[in-house]
């Protein structure tokens, strides 16, 4: 691992300068003309109705406007997994804020009071919007025509009720492990809906041409993908790939908000609606919040059996997922947690069922940790709680019972590489586990935890990576991929993995961002798989490129190919000492031999990557089969944590994540990654709380009454730690790392909360109210009011898991 | 609606235009003069990305109707940096302090002011100057080490 010249180290972010001098080009910051146009969408005031009549008439009268467009014009579907979301409500809404209509005028405040005149007619219907009424066999169906979506192969449906998918996973005989089981303890947790909360609201710009093309300007995570859904949902109007042109500047945050398609389907529609005018639309805040996909609730039933010695006989895990009104991105979202619900834990005999289902809340879909954050908090808090029943240190359980390389998973494959153990003892030695400590304020009290997490991508068997190089006359590089860089360091350890082979140092580098007509194809930047996945296209592309310079050296001298390498910057030959010829000498124009005449011309690589030992051909029964993910990133958390027994206020003393990445590309940024995502991982916990009023509306969708941590709310102290047991097929030993940092973080809180002042809570978040009514005795959900925190209205205890399978 | 013509100062440059009464600021300085540096992220006051300096104090520029400034001296992180980055500037590259970039300059300029009054703040000083402009990335510590090592006494 030593032999690395530029992995391993970690050089200033390439895109660093673009960012703090202000030059950085955000889409909302591109101009597009004197003829740039502006849409406002008009939304369901209703959970769920049926629309009678659209009149348009008014708004059009409005002088400034330019169209109206409702489903009539674009009666399409479209969606990443399974095509259930529609461009715009046709003949039903299916949440508040759901568009009806859009107006297209020549400025935002015209648009905007033309909205105000589309009159629509609705005839409202009952609402699903608890996840026990959504499963009653008479339930009102969000939607009634599922049987007829397209779907990927992976997705289970079931026609007439309202889930989406639902995923089982079997191993062993969970019945036998509970006999064999010394201690049996099963609860019910819950976990709330959150909204990504990215700085930047999304935006669209779409232009149609005279010609027929139609190029969008995208805040995104997904250019390729965006470009592939819109293009599918279109096909009917004529576009093919070739017409549509995706180009995405730099994007303020995506945390999985801006993977897929949500709003940007307005840019592409209504730019076609208005052929030759460019058009821009600008998510509020609020819409931002309602109207593109937010986290899943999910309420977990966990049932584990465990002998005295402390290991795990069986676990039982039921999910049901609260999708909201559209699942064709969420319903994966199910399937990876039923893939994954044993958490880290070496477990005999498994039943896991993750059911999506439909309600009338927003449509949710991809956020940072995919489902795992969202089941680990009821798992790892079980695990300490069953710990501690059977009197065993918590610590110790986890050590036991902790995932290991080769270890069968649930649904049957091995485990990767990824040392736990390490991260546990690394986590444990910085909170001092086992001492209890106290605090110097007579109201407060210290607790600790310890807990473990595990994620993989999330993506289909095929996902791939594609990169481009090319050199310029001076001996710089272009790398042209179509990753993004939502701010992780994407650009910088792709420049690095390309400068590590073509020995190009990485500030002769640039990395621009995608556009689907030049930069070299990539899936979507999701799943923490980009450094994986587009590290390992970019280093064929290096490679590609650097027998392309042998190739020429070779050639042009007669050197034997073997015998010629790079070395800072120049071909050097291992027979000749003498020779050092630098790079710009002849990646463009070639090398000169003794007649006059040159060999070799412009350097260009290219690279692929796709993973081809996965696959998604799981038997639906059971999952066994099939190879669905790609590898596990691993790793535990650990916090000191200090709560006010009067007030429940909390702080966090010290907090400590360590991960097993692999090989770190770039320490610093991976420690960004931890910083970063810890923190957002205990603001679910501690901070972000959603409500809903009983009819549906969103009663929050903004930053004064959605808190979102601010300088004020960061630990006194994070320690990342960086643990590198190398992945075989990683770029240099690479594997992800990104969602994992935030997946520990809310039941590491609860944990702490218990060990401090021996209370249990067992719904998120874990919030400072919650924590002073329970030291009283008294049940915050009892007393908060009409206002839901989460789509059922019942209490977990009651909530009747029993639907069949 | 009536036009009103305003003239302030930006970045040291004077600059004059026609605007309507209730035109926001941070609205004109994006679409009418072309400065991008401020950006709307919930145009209410509780992001702090649309952060300028108005007479070398920050404000947020979606709360300021632009008739407000006339005859005033507006800084942007465009003109901070145009003769080179500042320490600050050059501090927070070190620091790799921003992730997706989005809040950079709000923040720039907000400390920017806080190293004004104060040029060797705590890090709960650090702390507390910065509450306002909200960052979804970084978790805060790498601008706050930032700050911290490029004021040390």
């Amino acid at each position: 691992m030593d032999d690395f010249n530029v992995v391993g180290t970690s050089p200033s972010r390439i895109d660093g300068l673009d960012k703090i001098t202000g030059a950085a080009k955000y889409v909302d910051d591109l101009d597009f003309g004197p003829g740039l146009l502006y849409a406002e969408i008009v939304e369901s005031p209703y959970a769920h109705a049926l629309i009678k009549e659209i009149d348009t008439s008014e708004a059009e009268k409005l002088p400034g406007v330019v169209k109206t467009v409702t489903a009539k014009d674009f009666p399409h579907t479209f969606g990443l997994y399974m095509k259930d979301r529609y461009i715009f409500a046709r003949d039903r809404v299916r949440f508040v804020g759901e568009q009806v209509a859009a107006v297209i005028a020549r400025d935002v405040g015209t648009a905007k009071r033309a909205a105000k005149l589309v009159k629509v007619t609705y005839e409202p219907l009952t609402a699903v919007l608890d996840l026990s009424e959504a499963l009653k066999p008479d339930a009102a169906l969000v939607h009634p025509d599922l049987e007829n979506y397209e779907h990927c192969p992976w997705f289970f449906p079931r026609p007439k009720t309202n889930i989406a998918h639902w995923r089982k996973t079997r191993r062993g005989d969970v019945e036998k492990g509970f006999a064999e089981a010394d201690v049996i303890l099963e609860d019910t947790y819950t976990v709330p809906r959150y909204a990504h909360c990215a700085i930047e609201p999304h935006v669209i710009a779409g232009y149609y041409d005279a010609a027929g093309r139609l190029t969008l300007w995208a805040s995104s995570q997904s250019p390729y993908t965006q470009r592939n859904i819109i293009a599918e949902a279109l096909s009917p109007m004529g576009l093919s790939h070739k017409d549509i042109r995706v180009i995405t500047p730099y994007v303020g945050g995506g945390f999985g908000g801006k993977a897929g398609v949500s709003m940007e389907i307005f840019g592409a529609v209504l730019a076609m609606a208005v052929k030759g005018h460019p058009l821009k639309i600008r998510w509020s805040r609020a819409q931002e919040f309602y109207n593109t996909s937010q986290r899943q609730g999910v309420i977990a039933h966990v049932k584990m059996g465990v002998k005295k010695d402390g290991t795990i006989t069986a676990l039982e895990h039921t999910l049901h997922w609260d999708a909201g009104a559209y699942a064709e991105y969420g319903a994966n979202v199910v399937n990876a947690a039923g893939l994954s619900a044993t958490g880290p834990y070496r477990i005999p005999n498994v039943k896991i069922d993750s059911v999506c289902v439909y309600t009338n809340l927003s449509p949710t879909g991809a956020y940072r940790g995919f489902g795992y954050s969202e089941f680990h908090f009821g798992l790892e808090s079980h695990v300490t709680r069953i710990a501690k029943q059977i009197g065993m240190d918590p610590v110790e359980f986890r050590r036991k019972n902790a995932i290991a390389e080769g270890d069968t998973l649930a649904y049957g494959a091995k485990m990767n590489p990824g040392n736990m153990q390490e991260a546990i003892n690394r986590c444990a030695k910085a909170i001092h586990w086992g001492r209890k400590e106290t605090s110097e304020h007579p109201d407060r009290v210290i607790g600790k935890d310890i807990s473990l997490f595990w994620k993989a991508p999330a993506m289909p068997p095929n996902a791939s990576s594609a990169a481009f190089v090319k050199f310029n006359e001076d001996g710089s590089l272009n790398v042209m991929v179509s990753g993004m860089e939502i701010g992780q360091g994407y650009m910088t350890v792709m420049a690095q993995i390309a400068s590590e082979v073509l020995t190009v140092p990485v500030d002769q580098i640039r990395v621009e961002t995608p556009d689907t007509d030049r930069n070299a194809y990539e899936w979507q930047t999701v799943g923490s798989h980009v450094t994986w996945s587009c590290g390992n296209a970019v280093k064929n592309a290096a490679l590609d490129a650097r027998g392309k310079i042998i190739t020429t050296v070779h050639r042009a001298l007669g050197f034997p190919e073997e015998s010629i390498y790079l070395e800072n910057g120049q071909a050097k030959c291992r027979t000749q000492p003498d020779f050092a010829l630098p790079l710009c000498d002849f990646v463009i124009n070639g090398i000169q031999t003794k007649d006059g005449t040159f060999r070799g011309g412009p350097i260009i690589g290219s690279g692929i990557f796709m993973p081809e030992f996965t696959s998604a051909t799981g038997d639906p029964e059971t999952s066994q089969g099939g190879h669905p993910n790609v590898h596990y990133t691993v790793g535990a958390a650990g916090i000191i944590l200090e709560v006010d027994r009067k007030t429940g206020k909390m702080e966090v003393l010290r907090t400590v994540l360590a991960v097993d990445v692999g090989q770190a590309i770039n320490p610093v940024l991976v420690d960004g990654q931890i910083v970063g995502g810890l923190l957002q991982g205990l603001a679910t916990v501690m901070y972000e709380d959603i409500r809903y009023d009983a009819n549906g509306k969103l009663l929050n969708p903004n930053f004064t009454d959605y808190k979102i941590p601010t300088a004020l709310d960061v630990p006194l102290e994070t320690i990342p730690i960086i643990l590198e047991t190398p992945q075989p097929d990683g770029p240099f030993g690479a594997r992800g790392v990104g969602e994992h940092t935030m997946i520990p973080a809310a039941p590491m809180i609860a944990n702490a909360v218990e060990d401090a002042l021996g209370i249990r809570i067992k719904t998120m978040p874990v919030i400072a109210e919650k924590i002073a009514l329970a030291n009283l005795g008294v049940d915050y959900d009892a007393v908060k009011g009409d206002t839901m925190g989460f789509c059922y209205a019942k209490k977990p205890e009651d909530y009747p898991f029993g639907i069949g399978d | 609606m009536k036009k009103h013509t305003i003239t302030f100062r930006l970045n040291g440059e004077p600059c004059t235009l026609d605007v309507e009464a209730n035109e926001l600021l941070l609205d004109v300085l994006r679409d009418k003069v072309g400065v991008k540096s401020p950006k709307a992220g919930c145009e209410r006051g509780d992001c702090g990305s649309c952060t300028i300096l108005l007479e070398g104090k920050s404000v947020r520029s979606c709360l300021i109707l632009a008739v407000e400034v006339d005859g005033q001296e507006i800084t942007t992180v465009e003109g901070l940096s145009r003769n080179g980055l500042t320490p600050l500037q050059q501090a927070f590259l070190n620091h790799n302090s921003f992730q997706c970039g989005f809040c950079a300059p709000g923040m720039v300029l907000t400390v920017t002011e806080l190293l004004e009054k104060n040029p060797h703040p705590s890090k709960e000083e650090i702390q507390e100057a910065i509450a306002g402009n909200l960052c979804r990335c970084t978790g805060y510590q790498p601008i706050i080490d930032a700050v911290l090592e490029l004021t040390k006494k």
